[in-house]
């Protein structure tokens, strides 16, 4: 892919990719093209060069709405609930276009966060921090999809909590479907990554398991603190 | 490029001219003079609002109330003062002002003074419901006094009895002051608040205008007051002018009515011209460039430490300014003050329409829009009679629908108004001059 | 000895029941305000004439079933026309919303821009109404004026003091509850009224969702239609109908969005109440108030009202001044700051 905002280009031929149940994780240096290599997969912005593909069809021009449809789910890094509405009411948005019965699936996400069916009557924005992000990753599983993206979910939530967020995304990856997502944690995003992407200036620097870039040197030396 | 525009402009004005002389041979040329007399008028006003908003932005949905303030400034400056209204009720109208000057102060200790908490709410509640019964105790009985005075002819008190034409800048200060106030309170907040707060203002103002008879007379209106100009009566009567309508070969009492006239579109123009040429001189001074510097980007102005609310209150405060100077220029042209002919939609978005039709943040395009848009509403009401007359030509004379049609026929303006507006948002959203 | 439960009837007569109707007027017609500003976040200076078109509507049905001879007698005959106004007002809003809203929701334009366009709606349903029913005074409630009568309830009741509550009253306090709570379970139950409160709440992750945006906004002035034609026919019944009046309401419907935060629909019913009681309590004459409750030397002589009828519209614009001092989010939380 190649694509940017406007005139300047700022992913460079750069590839990502993830298979059903795994997890991949996108990490770099700041300005490394990011979020922006998460855009460009969801359709937020262009791109000029290149496709993406969705169980080998090509969805690169569709608009994001059409991407839900056929099975990409997205949970932004920040504003990813919504605060006026119940836990439940959030759930039920996010399941918005589909048409048949959505308790089940509603059951499930209360099954992978307990917490939330505690508080499913309460508006989104009382909840903290990391319950938000639980809310807001339950919302985008609500169309049942194929594939999850996350930017950045541990976002300005507590180390504990990073964990326990963590230990659910594995969770869901074993449910059978694949996850991107960009980390700044980038230690223990790898960690948990089948695929590791290293993106510096929009390219693709460092593509392998996410154990053998945590043993890679020059990895760790650059992007791990040593 | 600046000079397509240039060309452009002058051939607009042109045109301008030419229908205005059209309508001087066709009807009549006091007539015309009457029209333009106003165009000058609506020029101001709409220079006015485009400060506001075509500098900076800001909506101001209350003209009419700025407009007013410059109107009742005509009163209070020309009219001759009412002896025996002021030594009726002066003192009690004096002692009022003075306790409401007080409790002002009394309320703004007490808030300073007071703990915040429902304490401070009951007492500033308190004293000000007490300060209202204690001015009133004065305040009712010296108007019930003024307004005894002679109620059929004057029953107020009257003005200063100095030249009306400064009155002009009185009506300014006049809506410079209350707009100080309103933009302190509505300004930094979001654009729908300042729309809201200036509806209100005005409705306010005029509501006060029509009712506090003992400074406006309220609607017995205030009429004949004293002209920077000179009267029709008395030239007719000159040998001068006598002779000088001879030699013209026009009729005495057509070219009395025309020289007036003349006069006052005289008076406008100049001001109009030092407004113009001061808006003109503000726009391209480096105060200018920072307005729409502000204006088209808030954030960034405001991360390089621009303070937007403190220019915005400038801008505000001139714009109202200006329309208030148009407003006592109104009063002087009109001879009189009724409160009753304050409008909204007249005074207030008449004006709209000429800044966004002339061409937003351009002051030419301001003044044009004033001229084109008075124009079309005066020339609007013969024309759709006679549309509505040929429509419904072929109904009987009898019939309900088609006196029901000639009747509504003058409401056809407003509507025409808001369909200019909507189209040329839309589809010219620039003017017919547009910001350089 | 009846001097208390006397004055506590002359002011359930002229503050407490005139309060509730005004109040329940003002609610509903806050509420369509409150709703656009939600949805397509500006405030819509058409909506006082959005209400004066659907009353006009109303009154124009009303007339036709009354030369028809159809009546619903004690009841007005408008509450029968009521639909067919709504109806109209839809078909004139989403008509405004495809030729004038809609293009500048394309262009993403600011705000202001929004604003000024519903100005210039204003301005073509302002003359539309003027030119098919003129600017006078009309009046259209018809069927029993009143539920009970002052003399009446003096006789019933044995006291000086007597409590007039006519029917246009207790119908517009009905028609309230009922309006708010069918709008209520409409936001709060069902998938479509859900879809608006999540667009109103993150437009972003509304998109994300799914939630067609167009469609959003075609539901709300279709509630808008509604509320405002429901609230020009109350007010249009209880007192009368006159187009610059309904004008002239916009001050005090704006007042009660924003005093209650705008975008927040509870808080709009909640302004509504605030605003229309402090008007009838400021501009209330307390003289014969005072003179029950007062020994007989100390009754005053002036009519002791705060404020002449004249200037209610102060009222509205002071309680707007302070919320803009003091809380611009308003009393319960709207969206603007």
């Amino acid at each position: 892919m190649t694509g940017g905002y406007g005139g300047a280009d700022i992913l460079h031929d750069c590839t990502i990719g993830v298979e059903q149940g795994e997890i991949a994780v996108i990490v770099g240096p700041n300005g490394a093209g990011k979020s922006t290599a998460m855009k460009a997969v969801f359709g937020m912005l262009s791109i000029h060069q290149g496709t993406v593909q969705l169980d080998g069809e090509d969805i690169t021009r569709l608009n994001p709405q059409d991407r839900v449809a056929r099975g990409m789910g997205f949970v932004p890094q920040s504003q990813n609930v919504f605060t006026s509405m119940t836990v439940e009411e959030n759930l039920e948005m996010g399941a918005f276009i589909r048409r048949d019965d959505i308790s089940d699936t509603m059951n499930q996400v209360f099954d992978l966060f307990p917490i939330l069916k505690e508080k499913r009557r309460q508006p989104a924005g009382e909840l903290s921090g990391g319950q938000r992000q639980q809310v807001a990753v339950g919302r985008a599983l609500m169309t049942q999809p194929k594939v999850l993206m996350l930017d950045e979910p541990t976002a300005g939530v507590s180390p504990i909590v990073m964990d326990e967020l963590f230990d659910r995304i594995i969770e869901v990856a074993r449910s059978g479907i694949a996850i991107l997502m960009v980390e700044q944690n980038a230690r223990q995003a790898l960690n948990i990554a089948d695929k590791g992407y290293v993106l510096v200036q929009g390219r693709n620097r460092y593509t392998d398991t996410g154990a053998a870039l945590l043993d890679n040197p020059e990895v760790r030396k650059a992007f791990l603190g040593g | 490029m600046i000079k397509n525009f240039d060309t452009r402009a002058v051939l607009l004005f042109a045109a301008m001219f030419a229908a205005l002389a059209t309508v001087g041979f066709a009807q009549s040329w006091p007539l015309a003079l009457a029209i333009v007399n106003l165009c000058l008028i609506s020029a101001i006003m709409s220079l006015g609002v485009n400060i506001q908003w075509g500098y900076a932005g800001l909506f101001n949905v209350g003209v009419m109330g700025f407009a007013a303030l410059g109107g009742v400034a005509g009163v209070l400056v020309s009219v001759p003062p009412v002896t025996e209204a002021w030594q009726a009720g002066g003192s009690g109208i004096g002692v009022s002002l003075m306790l409401a000057i007080g409790t002002i102060i009394v309320v703004i200790l007490a808030a300073r003074h007071v703990p915040p908490g429902n304490t401070r709410r009951l007492v500033l509640a308190a004293i000000i419901v007490a300060g209202i019964f204690l001015i009133r105790a004065f305040f009712d009985p010296a108007v019930e006094l003024i307004e005894a005075v002679e109620p059929a002819k004057t029953g107020y008190l009257g003005g200063l009895g100095l030249p009306i034409v400064l009155s002009w800048v009185v009506g300014g200060i006049l809506a410079a002051g209350v707009a100080w106030i309103i933009g302190k309170i509505a300004l930094g907040l979001r654009s729908d608040y300042l729309a809201i707060a200036t509806l209100g203002i005005s409705e306010i103002i005029v509501a006060m205008l029509k009712n506090e008879d003992w400074l406006t007379r309220g609607v017995k209106n205030v009429s004949g007051l004293p002209r920077p100009v000179p009267y029709e009566v008395n030239l007719q009567q000159s040998i001068w002018f006598q002779d000088w309508a001879e030699t013209l070969g026009v009729g005495v009492v057509e070219f009395s009515s025309i020289y007036v006239k003349l006069c006052y579109a005289g008076l406008f123009t100049i001001v109009l011209l030092i407004v113009l040429w001061l808006s003109q001189r503000s726009l391209n001074s480096p105060w200018g460039r920072m307005m729409r510097a502000i204006r088209d980007n808030e954030v960034a102005a405001s991360a390089m430490g621009k303070n937007i609310t403190g220019r915005h209150l400038q801008v505000f405060i001139l714009g109202s300014a200006v329309v208030g100077i148009a407003g006592a220029m109104l009063t002087t042209l009109d001879g009189q003050f009724t409160p009753a002919s304050y409008q909204p939609l007249r005074f207030t978005f008449i004006i709209w329409v000429m800044v966004i039709v002339g061409g937003s943040g351009n002051n030419w395009g301001a003044v044009l829009g004033g001229f084109v848009i008075w124009f079309c509403w005066i020339e609007a009401e013969p024309v759709g009679l006679w549309l509505m007359d040929v429509l419904t030509s072929g109904m009987d004379e009898g019939n309900g629908l088609r006196k029901h049609l000639l009747n509504s026929a003058a409401h056809m303006r407003l509507m025409t108004m808001g369909f200019i507006l909507l189209l040329v948002l839309r589809f010219s959203p620039r003017g017919l001059i547009p910001e350089k | 000895m009846d001097g208390p439960l006397n004055s506590f009837l002359l002011l359930s007569n002229f503050v407490l029941v005139p309060g509730m109707a005004y109040g329940s007027q003002l609610a509903i017609g806050a509420l369509g305000v409150t709703l656009v500003y939600g949805i397509l976040r500006f405030s819509n200076f058409a909506h006082g004439d959005t209400m004066a078109f659907g009353t006009m509507a109303v009154i124009l049905v009303t007339w036709l079933l009354q030369s028809w001879g159809v009546s619903i007698s004690p009841l007005p005959t408008a509450l029968l026309a009521l639909p067919f106004g709504i109806i109209a007002t839809i078909a004139l809003l989403l008509l405004t919303d495809r030729w004038v809203y809609r293009f500048f929701r394309r262009e993403k334009a600011a705000p202001v821009v929004f604003l000024i366009a519903s100005v210039g709606v204003m301005f073509v349903m302002n003359g539309l109404v003027r030119f098919i029913i003129g600017p006078n005074d009309q009046r259209f409630a018809d069927g029993e004026r009143f539920i009970i009568k002052a003399r009446e309830f003096k006789r019933l009741t044995g006291m000086s003091e007597g409590v007039t509550f006519k029917t246009s009253q207790g119908l517009t306090i009905l028609t309230a509850v009922i309006v708010v709570a069918a709008l209520f379970w409409f936001l709060n139950r069902t998938r479509a009224g859900k879809s608006m409160r999540a667009y109103s709440d993150n437009e972003d992750l509304a998109l994300l969702s799914g939630i067609n945006p167009e469609r959003v906004v075609m539901i709300t002035w279709i509630l808008a239609a509604a509320l405002a034609t429901i609230a020009g026919t109350l007010y249009g019944l209880d007192k009368s109908f006159k187009p610059f009046t309904y004008f002239q309401l916009l001050l005090p419907i704006f007042a009660s969005a924003i005093v209650g935060g705008l975008g927040n629909p509870l808080g709009a019913i909640a302004g509504g109440f605030i605003i229309a009681f402090s008007e009838v309590t400021v501009t209330y004459a307390y003289k014969k108030f005072l003179a029950y409750n007062l020994p007989p030397d100390w009754a005053p002589e002036s009519l002791m009202q705060l404020l002449s009828t004249d200037y209610k519209f102060a009222v509205s614009f002071v309680i707007l001044v302070l919320v803009l001092l003091i809380r611009p989010t308003g009393i319960f939380k709207g969206k603007a700051t």
